[in-house]
């Protein structure tokens, strides 16, 4: 299992393809996303990598958190987020992670906090036909209805959808495919849409249900490997015997 | 210019390479090389008529072409940065007042007419010479 990345929404658009299909696509944005903290099995009891995103002041940023950061010597970041690997997928602190880490064709699961639609009504928010036009129905056009029976039960049943707030909650789209990547400029091109609005931060992950395509790199597409593909190999080797050194640092 | 605008500029510039699009507005004549594929070949099927509208968003420009085949009217909706629009040839130009001919749709024959457009410049050139 390897690392996931944050990735800023920055609008859709649509991609023609050369067969003249046309693509509607989502474009994400990997905005210095590197590694701030590793979560290893002996010390915290799972392996994870933490990731940082964006970039934040300092001076909005909290002194532990300062501390935190500069422990890692990374910038602050605007977003942390952590993400659960296998013990041979752990990355070096401070690696930042390319748009290469996904491949054309691949599918993802993305998750965010949606928009939010504030308090609606039964129809926008369930669906219900509400009530008819005419016939004698006055004010209460867009009701819900009847919300139970009778004397027996007496009561309204637990979890019957009435109206309340809508939208702002976390969702994740599954199986969104991954159509084109751009290394230089950090982009991701997704079919379709994802949650939230334009600037919200979503962390992509390699998809539940799809098995991660055999060319997509493991344990990372790193911004220094994304330079040439052929010294890809040597490179993973390299950060497979970093984690090493980097340990012993932070335990002495 | 945002990400996403200089993203479409690009596809753009990257489209007007290989094709030149002509100029034209609502009341133009114009003839539509449409990419058919049957089966394994592909060929160019031409598709003339009135353009009625035209909508400017970026990659998602597009125009309407409106004829009538077999006395039957017949709108086609073509994406403008398509690969499968091969070719786009102005046959006639139209004078219109309005961007959306909509009110076309409710006409046939002569009141459909659309008056022709002559460029008043070109003519003046070719008076003074």
């Amino acid at each position: 299992m390897r690392t996931g990345v944050i990735a800023k929404k920055m609008g859709m658009t649509r991609l023609f393809q050369d067969d003249g299909r046309h693509v509607p696509v989502t474009v994400l944005v990997l905005d210095k996303v590197q590694v701030v903290a590793r979560r290893e099995a002996d010390r915290d009891g799972y392996v994870a990598v933490q990731l940082g995103a964006g970039t934040a002041k300092a001076k909005n940023v909290s002194k532990p958190q300062r501390g935190h950061f500069g422990k890692a010597e990374v910038e602050p970041k605007a977003r942390v987020a952590e993400f659960r690997v296998s013990e041979d997928a752990l990355l070096d602190v401070g690696a930042e992670i390319s748009a290469d880490h996904y491949v054309a064709g691949q599918f993802v699961d993305i998750s965010g906090q949606t928009q939010g639609k504030g308090f609606a009504g039964g129809m926008k928010r369930w669906g219900f036909g509400g009530l008819r036009a005419t016939h004698g129905v006055s004010v209460s056009h867009r009701s819900l209805g009847s919300t139970g029976q009778r004397q027996d039960p007496g009561r309204v049943f637990k979890n019957k959808k009435m109206a309340g707030h809508m939208g702002d909650r976390q969702r994740t789209q599954q199986n969104l495919e991954i159509v084109r990547t751009d290394a230089e400029r950090g982009l991701l091109f997704v079919k379709g849409s994802v949650p939230g609005h334009k600037g919200a931060w979503l962390l992509v992950k390699d998809s539940v249900k799809e098995a991660r395509p055999a060319d997509a790199p493991y344990p990372a597409g790193l911004k220094s490997v994304a330079a040439s593909n052929e010294v890809q190999p040597v490179a993973v080797e390299a950060q497979v015997e970093a984690p090493v050194e980097t340990n012993d640092g932070q335990e002495g | 210019m945002n990400l996403i605008q200089t993203l479409e500029a690009e596809q753009i510039a990257k489209f007007k390479e290989s094709k030149t699009i002509p100029a034209f507005r609502a009341g133009d004549t114009l003839k539509v090389g449409v990419k058919v594929v049957e089966g394994e070949r592909t060929r160019i099927q031409n598709y003339e008529g009135v353009c009625i509208a035209r909508s400017n968003k970026g990659m998602g420009s597009s125009f309407t072409v409106r004829k009538i085949s077999f006395g039957e009217g017949v709108e086609r909706v073509f994406p403008l940065y398509s690969p499968n629009v091969d070719s786009i040839e102005v046959v006639r130009k139209g004078v219109v007042r309005r961007a959306k001919l909509y009110y076309l749709r409710g006409r046939r024959g002569k009141s459909a007419r659309i008056a022709e457009r002559r460029d008043p410049r070109p003519v003046a050139e070719a008076s003074e010479a």
